[in-house]
């Protein structure tokens, strides 16, 4: 396996979010301050490797006709188990997260990949594909979070940096209430895949370009 | 009475399954691009979110009993799934036609978040069997509202021009952003 590649196409040409858009619901809802935004991202990432890493252990056992219902138990043991970490360890992140926590076991994220990837690898790789993906995943929630944090209360890293205020960067009358509420969110995510792209053709016209010079 | 009434008012406008609690997006992306399939799975998933509601409530009442509260996210999803699963059969044999229409949507509706997140809303507020059931199926309302006022205003954005990198999904995700500003204006309506 290439794992260069892998981490290449978690990361931008195939994103979770940006690309195959999946797992749209937590990308939308939790992604009011960077803390929401790293803690969701780090939740995802432990329970996608965690799944990938039993279903492809299991891939040659698990007969076809109730492969979805396996993995959907296995996924919904990983996320109470992580449920509970959280609420014992991180309240503060818990309460937050709120329902969404739970709301891991239908993040389209888990099951397409377990369904896309881990049932027809490799242990290794489909660790290898989990972290890449679950990397990618929390990447394009940060951007989310620093974007509409910035717009919507005017400040950066709320719930971690300066004792949980966040960094004012924007006066307080200012920021626009709206981007932290449901439309911000529509309108960032659409922006935000909107610039991935043109980034990624940006990208491909200057791959080519290379090759024509050769 | 007025429990009811709140319920309804506030799952179908307030507090809409999608446009405001960010529950179901994946098939509000997704099916959202004729009519009549969105509204076929907006009653599909309706039908299947009061179901869940119901059963679930019994559901949660063992594991209380038997202490084990802590096993509702693996249970509840497996109880949506054989839901969901029994309500596949029974349309393949009883209503062909409506099973025919929904084909492969049918099956996604097990991975729908509305449907674990109304259950889980439920426990979580404490709702007696019959709020439950209405939180469900106006849940389910809600979302079929949604799905279908998104799909009518999506057919004539496709056919519109915009920038090139915006072509497809962000464009709609941005006409979701505005169909979401203007349910910020039923918020007024808030009865809590």
């Amino acid at each position: 396996m290439n794992f260069k590649r892998q981490f290449r196409e978690g990361l931008l040409t195939k994103n979770p979010v940006t690309v195959q858009l999946l797992g749209m619901c937590s990308t939308l809802a939790i992604t009011t301050s960077l803390f929401n935004g790293i803690g969701m991202g780090l939740a995802v990432t432990a329970i996608l490797t965690c799944s990938n890493i039993l279903i492809a252990a299991l891939r040659n056992f698990i007969p076809s006709q109730i492969r979805i219902a396996a993995y959907i138990t296995i996924i919904a043991g990983f996320v109470t188990v992580v449920d509970l970490l959280l609420k014992a360890f991180i309240p503060a992140l818990s309460q937050s997260l709120g329902v969404f926590i739970p709301l891991i076991v239908v993040n389209c994220i888990i099951l397409g990949r377990a369904e896309g990837f881990a049932s027809k690898n490799t242990v290794l790789a489909s660790a290898v594909d989990g972290i890449c993906q679950g990397i990618g995943y929390t990447l394009a929630l940060v951007i989310m979070c620093v974007i509409r944090e910035l717009l919507g209360s005017g400040t950066f890293g709320g719930g971690l940096l300066n004792g949980g205020e966040g960094i004012r960067l924007i006066p307080s009358q200012f920021p626009a209430m709206q981007m932290v509420m449901p439309v911000g969110g529509f309108l960032t995510l659409g922006f935000v895949i909107a610039g991935s792209q043109w980034l990624m053709k940006h990208l491909d016209i200057k791959n080519k370009k290379k090759e024509a010079a050769k | 009475m007025e429990a009811i009434f709140g319920i309804l008012i506030s799952a179908l406008l307030t507090q809409n399954f999608i446009l405001v609690k960010f529950y179901g997006i994946c098939p509000f992306m997704g099916v959202s691009k004729k009519i009549d399939t969105a509204l076929g799975m907006g009653l599909a998933v309706t039908f299947v979110m009061a179901l869940a509601s119901a059963a679930c409530y019994g559901i949660n009442l063992i594991l209380i009993a038997l202490n084990l509260e802590y096993m509702q996210t693996v249970v509840f999803i497996l109880a949506i799934a054989s839901i969901v699963q029994v309500v596949e059969m029974f349309l393949k044999k009883s209503v062909p036609a409506l099973y025919k229409a929904l084909g492969v949507f049918l099956p996604l509706i097990t991975t729908n978040c509305a449907v674990l997140g109304v259950v889980l809303v439920n426990v979580q507020q404490g709702y007696n069997f019959l709020l439950s059931t209405i939180n469900g199926a106006a849940g389910g309302l809600g979302f079929t509202l949604a799905i279908v006022l998104f799909a009518s205003i999506r057919e004539r954005v496709n056919r519109s021009e915009c920038p090139e990198c915006f072509k497809g999904f962000p464009i709609a995700l941005i006409a979701a952003g505005l169909l979401a500003l203007s349910f910020m204006g039923f918020s007024g309506l808030s009865i809590f």
